[in-house]
């Protein structure tokens, strides 16, 4: 009796609280989307339809935003010079960082791992302050080199964080064999375990490059006319009385939609990029 | 030879190019700067960089701005953590409770905000905040709710950089939280089943206190970055209204590259690394406490 009761009682509870799931993970999702819906809406509105309450959702398009960033902005400049930028502290980012990260997890020198961490712990302006003294001496400010290498500051954690444990995964037997048949320890390196770390390497760059792209400390105190990259650029749209929203949306549009673009076709490595550290630990 | 060199010293060789970068982008900085906190050097007040002691430490304790900075600091802080913490574990108990087709998007829409590039999502808040004209306003209006001064009053702005910091850095707890879930073992919940317990029960006893350690090294991730953010703070409000939201790294900051007095702001650097450094290591050893 109480048993086949509470089976009749369960059927309904059961929907219940399937919607009640389904209704909770909608608005975790929508809360998560709004702001880039926000963006991409306003992107394509005139001033005077970004204004308007209520809101409108369904509206003619207009693309005088995009011509406007890029016409009268210059962006494809800025564009540039984060791509140069970006790509030059993952490059060298990797160059030094793999040997580093493969040395780490070959004689488990630990305090040379800690040590590049500390990179990722202290806050960036400690390091931006004396560095800003040192290039503006060296007349530097305003340069891709200054702003490679502060970014490389952001890169090379990520790079190591990510390289340690998958070359601590690598079997030594690999290497020995190949030291055997005698190759010389670079060479057992770049042509044994690198080609096996692929999956690693693509991981490490984008964080390394996503994380440059999107830097704005660095680069609002060192980069200037020459140098500037798109998240100065587009800080420097409110710098003016009237904030032209509908530029300022379009430009979000265009720096923010090539990140997420990489984000999303390569998610698996991404993720277990950025919770591998906390994971192992 | 030079290989038969490299092969030799191949465990000090490989990591050398990396060492120096860090000696001369990270240890020689901090040298430098707390050298630097000993000098009167300021640009704007023209003071040459003499040695003058340790008055710029003098000088901060009576600085009421600083004392607001690292109030501002910690109120930030804690606000963000706490709810990002709260937040994200609950979200990753609801995704992982239930298998429906389209789960992977969900886990991939997670990762959006905290790619996203911070300053161009500090400006679409910007304009959502936006008092007048904003969305948000519009429909605490339409629900009957008081409109909200956002960013824009001196009490709701730092709330209100919490929402844009939850928005955007809840995500990777989850994350961090999901992957922690993956890797539990099943022989615990298998037992608690067996024993007949709720999923409340089974939820305070068993998932939570296994889950910890995944939890307090999230915590920690998050502590390094929300006591030095600085994006959305300086994009949206630049510290203010007034100082209202001007927190340590922002402080700093203006002290550097707006009044431009070198060794002041580095006197403030030695102590923002300071209680950075502080409570990452209590947090660290702790965690080490708890574990053992």
């Amino acid at each position: 009796m109480q048993t086949s009761t509470t089976r009749l009682q369960r059927r309904p509870r059961r929907i219940v609280v399937n919607v009640l799931y389904a209704i909770a993970m909608l608005s975790v999702v929508f809360f998560m989307l709004t702001p880039f819906l926000w963006m991409v809406l306003n992107a394509f509105k005139t001033p005077l339809q970004i204004i308007k309450l209520p809101p409108e959702l369904i509206f003619t398009p207009t693309l005088r935003n995009f011509e406007n960033v890029f016409g009268t902005q210059n962006f494809m400049r800025y564009i540039t010079n984060s791509m140069i930028i970006g790509a030059g502290c993952t490059l060298i980012g990797l160059l030094i960082g793999l040997p580093a990260a493969y040395s780490i997890a070959r004689h488990r020198q630990n305090r040379l791992a800690l040590t590049i961490l500390m990179a990722r712990m202290v806050p960036g302006i400690t390091f931006l302050v004396p560095l800003f003294i040192v290039f503006r001496t060296l007349g530097l400010v305003d340069t891709y080199t200054s702003l490679i290498l502060t970014h490389m500051l952001v890169g090379l954690p990520f790079i190591v964080w990510v390289m340690v444990p998958f070359f601590e995964s690598i079997p030594r037997e690999l290497t020995e064999a190949a030291v055997v048949d005698g190759a010389s320890a670079v060479r057992a390196f770049v042509s044994v375990v690198l080609p096996l770390s692929g999956p690693g390497i693509v991981t490490a760059s984008i964080l390394s490059f996503v994380f440059s792209w999107n830097n704005f400390m660095f680069s609002i105190v060192l980069a200037s006319s020459r140098t500037r990259t798109v998240p100065v650029a587009i800080y420097n749209f409110i710098s003016y009385a009237q904030i032209d929203w509908g530029g300022l949306m379009a430009a979000a549009v265009v720096i923010t939609l090539p990140v997420l673009v990489l984000a999303i076709v390569t998610q698996r490595y991404v993720i277990r990029g950025l919770t591998a550290g906390a994971i192992k630990g | 030879m030079i290989t038969r060199f490299i092969d030799r010293h191949q465990r000090w060789l490989f990591p050398a190019p990396a060492v120096i970068f860090i000696v001369v982008m990270m240890i020689f900085p901090l040298g430098f700067t707390l050298w630097n906190s000993f000098s009167g050097w300021s640009l704007t007040a023209g003071r040459p960089n003499t040695f003058i002691g340790p008055q710029n430490y003098f000088d901060l304790l009576r600085d009421a701005r600083f004392w607001n900075a690292v109030l501002n600091t910690f109120y930030f802080t804690a606000l963000a953590m706490a709810v990002e913490l709260a937040l994200g574990v609950a979200m990753a108990l609801l995704i992982d409770a239930r298998d429906y087709p389209g789960k992977r998007i969900v886990t991939s829409l997670l990762l959006l905000p905290m790619m996203a590039t911070p300053v161009a999502v500090a400006m679409v808040w910007l304009l959502m905040f936006e008092p007048t004209a904003g969305v948000i306003n519009f429909v605490f209006g339409q629900l009957g709710l008081p409109k909200q001064l956002w960013i824009a009053g001196s009490s709701s702005v730092i709330p209100s950089l919490v929402l844009v910091d939850v928005w955007e850095w809840t995500p990777l707890i989850t994350l961090i939280v999901l992957a922690g879930l993956a890797g539990l073992p099943s022989e615990p919940f298998e037992a608690a089943r067996v024993d007949g317990a709720s999923y409340g029960q089974t939820l305070w006893r068993v998932t939570l206190p296994m889950l910890l350690p995944t939890i307090s090294v999230a915590g920690l991730l998050r502590f390094i970055d929300c006591i030095k953010t600085f994006d959305i703070i300086y994009g949206m409000t630049g510290g203010g209204p007034g100082f209202s939201s001007e927190t340590l790294n922002i402080y700093t900051y203006n002290q550097a590259f707006y009044y431009f007095n070198f060794g002041y702001a580095s006197a403030l650097l030695v102590i923002f690394f300071t209680i950075v450094s502080g409570v990452s290591l209590l947090v660290a050893y702790s965690r080490r406490r708890l574990e053992v």
